[in-house]
């Protein structure tokens, strides 16, 4: 007599084990599935080019309905199943229908992820599961309208395209700080999005959904810091969890999933599960690969109750169902000190390759742009192949085994011709590799005088060297350039002049586009990147702060013993009474060891324990007091003396433009740190001219000075002119600081940067050409709009919270309970 | 071995690092650009630099007070330089991290 197996759902893996379960026992079963979906049996990954519209509903039909007459097997479509009486051995569905069962196979799959938030049973709001879904989502796309993708992830991207694809304008919102987070790198997290922005769909990372508005249908998204973004769709993509409440309802054991051992049988040894909803090994699955290994041993099990097929975890390469973009990822791919990695970019063809070694095998792949090698690499990992013999072609792929490695010189080459190389003389590449072929320059100096190129602060030297190159092959010789670091071996003026040309915003983007030989660089190019970023792209970038040194990170001075330093602005060095009452109180409240008067005319407060920060500069902030970034590579102090107020000698009003300076100068990020002063005769006594930028007041005027030092080198100021009035003079100040931090390598002080520049240079743009200069001082201007933000009250109202106070603390009280 | 639950992977920044106060000194947890954990101790081999304050680039840290860059899976010194710091058992658990010490202790969670 043939025994009854009951299958729950009807999606592809209990589909996949019921073909297995025919091709060896055909005969022994009489099959009897409940489909809570009103259809038969479709292939669910390609759901996607469904919504899409480059596939239809029958072409992805897997079993259709004659396939379930062939093979006598009784398939209830709608029925959804809503008991498991396990004593009596039947199933009973939400239409009544009640069936035994021998053998019972629980297939329920999975139910996505509905984000709690105010709003999300509003109309217009679907997940995307099933077919339901997707029709609904084609409905709402007809309106091309606003549609609203919550979850970055595979499924929410392959949503977000095919919505696309139907005329939606469609934005992704996603949590993390980078696409796909789960399956990619950093790195090629990066590209992916830049590929998905291409295609006209908005990305917004780090992005934290508060609530959906509407009053009787969607109307919008909101987020936590309070953007809105309209919709008349939005779909929750931001994950799955396995359906197991209709077995765990029946007394079987269930974890995260239905639990089941390497055969599928879970605590009811007549009960077996598969799919998405079973949980084997601590893992539960998403991807059909391992879920069609499941439907293969749940078979074998059910067709001879003594087989050992097992289910054995392994690695599934994730893959991207979107046309266009190519990506793969596979297994770990975090670095480590065991473990080393192969990275290949090539810039020019948006391509990223990742191989993370271990032992000289491959333990995670992530290719991004050319993911034909995807298999290979796989397959490699999957044998445990000692890769060592092609270690210096692997990353090549299998068809380039003996390859050459890629041209350096690749970033220049694939600028187009109206790429700006040279900044000072707005020289761009087509003219100088127009120029060189024209009129057959053969040295550096040539193409300077022919095209100006390199002419002026030099900084582009590097580049127009490379272009050279390019142009004349190995006939040219350049001189070599000092790499910014291990990481890449293009030096620090090449990497500046980059970032304006192909207008890189983002420290991704420069490692990708630059081909950075490591996938998150180091402590020596990161803080560097992030200093150029915060200058080029002023409002646009988002200042990545683990990429800046503990005292940027923090606001004050780390000191030997890990505590702190701080130092309020005293503007121009000028104080109160009432700013030395609010010290002397903090100093006394928080029990500051000692107390000094620093070269900068402040104050310095110095062992302040770090978890004491935000409450010293509460109290310091309600005294009136700002930062006064004596951590920063930005302005520091402007040292005054009394001038005209008090000083019989005094020329003009020193402290008062000390102050001056100051305010408008102060919270800007420079390449290294800047100090001021400015005197109020050429006595000198606020010793301006040893100072990065001093002022000497005279009769006639202000007379400026730069590139002074006294630290690791003394140096006297250099002249750069005298000017009439306070406003010329601040002009001129702002516009050459700004010069500065346009054209300066990072940690260049401004003496070293004006010996590489010549005074001559700097005196032509700043003061010579006043429309170079005022054009300096507008974008320090605008620039100064996202700095002037007082670091320590954002900090005092909870920003970075995280960095001031230890993550849990382990008593010795707790350790004796 | 006891583990101790010290909070979780979400309340430390990618490349950053928090430290834990333990009844024998502090001890450093990282979170890597990947989401890999690490802990050691919060104390560098070099001059005692508190390393939880350091970039964290690849598995490696660099110290706050003189640069040394400090393996995160070894605790080992990078590079020319040569000593070493004790790397902690680490755990994650869904979110949640744990970190075993040699006594038993319980852990308050930073507000």
């Amino acid at each position: 007599m043939m025994e009854n197996l009951v299958v729950i759902g009807n999606g592809m893996a209990p589909g996949r084990m019921l073909e297995h379960l025919l091709e060896t026992s055909r005969g022994r079963y009489a099959v009897t599935i409940f489909n809570a979906e009103p259809r038969v049996n479709y292939d669910r990954i390609m759901l996607s080019p469904v919504l899409s519209g480059e596939k239809s509903y029958e072409q992805i039909i897997i079993h259709g309905d004659g396939w379930y007459i062939k093979n006598g097997i009784t398939l209830y479509k709608g029925h959804k199943i809503v008991a498991i009486d396990r004593d009596a051995k039947t199933v009973t569905s939400d239409h009544g229908v009640v069936e035994s069962y021998d053998k019972l196979v629980i297939a329920t799959g999975s139910v996505p992820f509905i984000l709690p938030v105010p709003g999300h049973n509003l109309p217009g709001v679907l997940s995307y599961r099933d077919l339901d879904d997707v029709n609904a989502m084609l409905l709402a796309a007809q309106s091309r309208a606003k549609a609203v993708v919550i979850g970055g992830g595979l499924l929410g991207l392959e949503a977000a395209a095919g919505l696309e694809a139907q005329g939606m304008d469609v934005t992704v919102l996603h949590l993390m700080p980078t696409l796909m987070e789960r399956q990619l790198d950093p790195a090629a997290g990066y590209l992916l999005q830049r590929a998905i922005e291409d295609r006209g769909i908005k990305v917004i990372c780090k992005a934290n959904t508060k609530s959906i508005l509407g009053d009787r249908k969607v109307e919008g998204v909101e987020l936590a810091d309070g953007r809105i973004i309209p919709a008349t769709l939005v779909v929750m993509a931001a994950g799955i969890k396995p359906n197991a409440g209709l077995a765990k309802a029946a007394g079987i054991a269930t974890n995260r999933g239905i639990l089941v051992d390497a055969g599928m049988q879970t605590s009811d040894p007549d009960i077996y599960s598969v799919g998405e909803c079973a949980e084997v090994g601590g893992h539960v699955y998403g991807l059909v690969a391992p879920l069609y290994e499941m439907a293969r041993v749940a078979a074998a099990h059910l067709a001879d109750g003594k087989s050992t097929a097992a289910f054995v975890h392994n690695d599934t390469p994730t893959k991207l169902k979107v046309t266009g973009i190519e990506l793969f990822s596979l297994g770990d791919f975090a670095d480590g000190e065991d473990r080393h990695e192969i990275v290949l970019r090539d810039a020019s063809a948006g391509v990223y390759k990742r191989l993370v070694l271990k032992d000289n095998r491959i333990i995670g792949t992530v290719l991004y742009g050319e993911t034909a090698d995807g298999a290979w690499f796989n397959d490699l990992k999957k044998k445990q192949v000692d890769i060592s013999d092609m270690r210096d072609t692997l990353i090549f792929g299998q068809a380039y085994q003996g390859g050459t490695p890629l041209d350096p010189m690749a970033a220049v080459a694939v600028l187009p011709d109206d790429a700006e190389i040279c900044g000072c003389n707005g020289v761009c590449k087509g003219k100088i590799v127009g120029a060189i072929q024209e009129k057959g320059l053969t040295s550096l100096d040539d193409v300077r005088a022919h095209t100006k190129a390199s002419a002026s602060c030099g900084s582009c030297t590097g580049l127009v060297e490379q272009l050279m190159s390019l142009t004349l092959g190995e006939a040219f010789n350049p001189t070599a350039v000092q790499p910014m670091c291990g990481c890449t071996s293009l030096g620090h003026d090449d990497v500046r002049r980059l970032i304006k040309a192909k207008s890189l915003k983002n420290i991704y983007a420069v490692m990708q586009e630059l081909e950075w030989s490591t996938s998150c660089g180091c402590a020596k190019c990161r803080p560097a990147l992030n200093y150029y970023l915060v200058c080029d792209w002023p409002g646009e970038y988002a200042d990545d702060y683990q990429s800046r040194f503990i005292n940027e990170r923090v606001h004050a001075n780390i000191q030997k013993n890990g505590t702190y330093s701080v130092v309020p602005r005293m503007w121009g060095g000028v104080t109160s009474a009432n700013e030395l009452r609010a010290i002397a109180d903090v100093v006394d409240k928080f029990n500051i060891p000692t107390v000094k008067v620093t070269g900068g005319q402040r104050i310095d407060m110095l062992g302040v324990k770090k978890e004491d920060l935000p409450a010293v500069w509460a109290d310091l902030g309600k005294a009136g007091f700002v930062s006064g970034h004596a951590y920063a590579k930005g302005l520091r102090t402007v040292k005054t003396c009394v001038g005209t107020d008090w000083c019989r000698f005094g020329t003009q009003d020193s402290t008062g433009f000390g102050i001056r300076i100051e305010k408008f100068m102060w919270g800007s990020w420079t390449p290294a740190k800047v100090k001021m002063a400015v005197s109020g005769c050429p006595r000198n006594c606020a010793e301006a001219t040893c100072k990065d930028v001093g002022v000497i007041c005279v009769d006639s005027g202000y007379e400026i000075h730069f590139a002074g030092a006294a630290g690791l080198d003394i140096k006297g100021t250099e002249v750069l002119g005298l000017v009439k009035t306070e406003d010329e003079a601040l002009e001129v100040i702002v516009a050459l600081v700004q010069m500065y931090r346009e054209q300066a390598r990072y940690l260049e002080r401004i003496y070293k940067w004006a010996k590489r520049v010549t005074t001559d240079e700097i005196r032509r743009q700043i003061l010579d050409d006043i429309e170079k200069r005022r054009g300096f001082y507008e974008r320090f201007i605008h620039s100064q709009k996202f700095a002037q933000v007082d670091p320590w009250s954002e900090r005092v109202s909870g920003l970075h919270k995280h960095e001031f106070k230890p993550m849990a603390t382990i008593g010795i009280a707790d350790a004796a309970e | 071995m006891s583990w101790t639950l010290i909070g979780s992977i979400t309340d430390i920044p990618r490349r950053g690092a928090r430290c834990v106060e333990t009844p024998r000194g502090k001890v450093a947890v990282f979170r890597t650009a990947e989401d890999r954990i690490f802990a050691i101790e919060d104390h560098c081999p070099h001059k005692g630099g508190p390393l939880s304050q350091g970039i964290v680039h690849g598995a490696a840290v660099t110290c706050p007070l003189h640069n040394w860059v400090i393996s995160l899976e070894t605790g080992k010194a990078l590079g020319a330089d040569e000593g070493s710091v004790r790397a902690i058992p680490i755990k994650l658990e869904g979110e949640q991290l744990f970190i075993a010490l040699a006594s038993e202790a319980k852990a308050h969670r930073a507000a």
